[in-house]
């Protein structure tokens, strides 16, 4: 019998595949159902952020980053807002500390219902997407009623927040809490215990703590390795060590531990929301140097002083100091970092943006080496990924 | 914590010596610049060292500053979870002279490598697959230089007729328009028409 040469074979993966999650492609070397090799492509979302912020005002800028992770924008306002206050110096008031993390821990919710969702789609279950969407929603409109945008919020603002927040938003949050744990309990009894999720994911797509470190994984991807790192405990902004919440760590670093730490996460995070709005301290929600935040609408129309600060504010921008500040905050996805050069002028010289995603994309090909097709499936999803923060 | 990061500073150029070539803390962070043939010498330190122990490598970007001899700076950011501690390298380069890839210490540096290859064109020695990472395929230039323009060279449609992409030429319907919004009390230097007989009122003055 004559041996047959079995030559392996390329397969495009992407870039429109839903189980993509996004404009990824994949280019995939086959060995029958092995995975020999993979190459993703990415890029094909690049707007050139990084560009474009250096050609704006630090105001203007904030937007750039609701479009990066568009699935958690307010994390990553959060991480620019506090680089541009490291470089002025500036103090932001209490309630305006307490407005942010409440809405960085509403980012992580959208953020890992979204991700637990699309994952569980990935691997076949269709419930977890039409359950989770709707609390999606439910939580886009508190975004909604805090500053009027669903998604893209502009919110955090060097010195604080847009806008203060009013009392019955509080109060419908706060309410809305006890029957979210619900709807985690739920989800959580679609797929924690499903055997058909379990094969998909157990023991799927292994990475240890060293590889991690090598791989420069942080966050949730990390954690379920069993390294108990939290930049929320370990270098706290904002006031996060006023707040209780246990850090979950996993043990064998698979897809269904990343899946299990995003679960636990999501439960911390209902308790640090509800703890910020009993805690709600009063006064201003921005800070009052009007040389950096914009005075009140109402104050403009009294006051000349004020409408002069509104108009430099709108055109000229403010200045900063020159320096350079590394600023990270824990983002849903892992580490979330802002390295902002400032020359002294109102514009940054440079801001890198360096994003969670582009580390744990880059470890796909390690992660899913020797895996099956349908694996790789599982990695992407459970890894994490949003091509806005990766493209850039 | 400046105080720890002093210390740590001093640690580092007092074993690396020549290495190093600076080491400052500002804003509670601190930065080391080093050598550039050196880097992977003083990566492999700050990695191994029971006092480092920098185990993740975060983040590696480039900067330019146009004006100067060696006009890019590689900037790499280092984290210590053991220590709770962060770090800064820079180093110098030019268009020319490539800098060592770090890439055999730290994984993940091979992406960030090819980023900054992409986007200001410094190439890696020793790097094991430096292709462009975000731009097109087949895109030219190094869009983060300061030189490159905001809206680039070229722009894509698809066209209808040849029944594919095609790039053509940018052409902006109205032009990119920068206002320079510096206070015109600090922004502006030239005179206003006029001025000029002030002074030469004054100078009459003092005759």
């Amino acid at each position: 019998m004559a041996e047959t040469q079995i030559k392996n074979f390329n397969i495009n993966f992407g870039p429109q595949h839903p189980a993509a999650h996004g404009v990824l492609r994949l280019v995939l070397e086959m060995d029958g159902e092995v995975v020999e090799r993979a190459d993703p492509h990415v890029g094909l979302l690049h707007r050139g952020t990084e560009k474009l912020i250096e050609h704006k005002t630090y105001v203007q800028a904030v937007g750039y980053f609701d479009r990066l992770d568009y699935s958690s924008p307010q994390c990553q306002e959060h991480a620019f807002a506090l680089a541009t206050e490291k470089l002025l110096g500036l103090e932001v008031p209490a309630r305006g500390q307490a407005i942010r993390v409440l809405y960085a821990e509403i980012g992580r919710q959208l953020n890992h219902l979204m991700n637990i969702c699309a994952f569980a789609m990935d691997v076949g279950a269709m419930t977890p997407m039409l359950w989770g969407f709707e609390h999606r929603e439910k939580l886009m409109e508190f975004c909604e009623r805090a500053c009027g945008a669903r998604m893209h919020m502009h919110y955090f603002r060097p010195g604080g927040v847009a806008m203060d927040v009013p009392q019955q938003l509080l109060d419908d949050i706060y309410a809305w809490c006890p029957s979210y744990v619900k709807i985690i309990d739920d989800m959580e009894s679609l797929l924690t215990n499903n055997r058909i999720f379990k094969q998909r994911t157990v023991d799927i797509g292994v990475i240890t703590a060293d590889e991690c470190q090598d791989w420069g994984f942080t966050g949730a991807n990390l954690r379920a390795s069993g390294v108990a790192w939290d930049l929320r405990k370990s270098q706290p902004y904002d006031g996060y060590e006023k707040y209780d919440f246990q850090i979950p760590v996993g043990k064998n670093g698979d897809c269904y531990d990343r899946y299990l730490v995003r679960i636990l996460e999501m439960r911390e995070s209902v308790k640090i929301i509800q703890q910020v709005i009993e805690n709600m301290p009063g006064g201003p929600a921005k800070s009052i140097d009007h040389k950096v935040t914009p005075p009140s609408r109402r104050d403009m129309k009294h006051s000349m002083e004020a409408l002069i600060h509104h108009f430099k504010l709108y055109t000229e921008g403010f200045k900063v100091p020159a320096g350079e500040t590394y600023t990270a905050v824990e983002a849903p996805k892992g580490e979330f970092a802002v390295y902002l050069i400032s020359d002294g002028s109102n514009k940054p010289y440079r801001c890198k943006i360096r994003a969670p995603g582009f580390a744990s994309l880059q470890a796909t090909e390690f992660i899913s080496k020797g895996h099956m097709l349908a694996d790789v499936v599982a990695n992407i999803g459970s890894v994490d990924v949003v091509f806005g923060e990766i493209d850039r | 914590m400046d105080q720890v990061l002093q210390e740590l500073g001093g640690y580092i150029r007092d074993t690396l010596g020549a290495a190093i070539e600076d080491t400052s803390v500002r804003l509670g962070q601190l930065s080391v610049e080093v050598r550039r043939d050196d880097i992977l010498k003083v990566m492999k330190f700050l990695r191994d060292d029971a006092n480092c122990q920098f185990s993740t490598l975060l983040d590696v970007c480039g900067v330019d500053y146009p004006d100067d001899d060696e006009r890019f700076e590689i900037v790499y950011h280092l984290l210590s979870m053991t220590h709770n501690n962060r770090i800064r390298i820079k180093l110098r380069t030019d268009e020319d002279t490539p800098v060592d890839s770090v890439t055999p210490l730290f994984s993940a540096a091979n992406w960030w490598e090819r980023e900054v290859w992409d986007m200001f064109g410094v190439a890696f020695n020793g790097h094991p697959d430096l292709r462009r990472i975000l731009t097109d395929y087949g895109f030219e230039g190094h869009p983060l230089r300061k030189d490159f323009p905001l809206t680039g060279y070229v722009e894509v449609r698809y066209d209808d007729e040849q029944k594919r992409i095609v790039y053509e030429p940018v052409k902006l319907t109205q032009e990119f328009r920068t206002f320079d919004f510096l206070s015109p009390w600090e922004g502006v230097q030239r005179m206003l028409p006029g001025d000029e007989k002030a002074e030469d009122a004054a100078e009459e003055d003092a005759k």
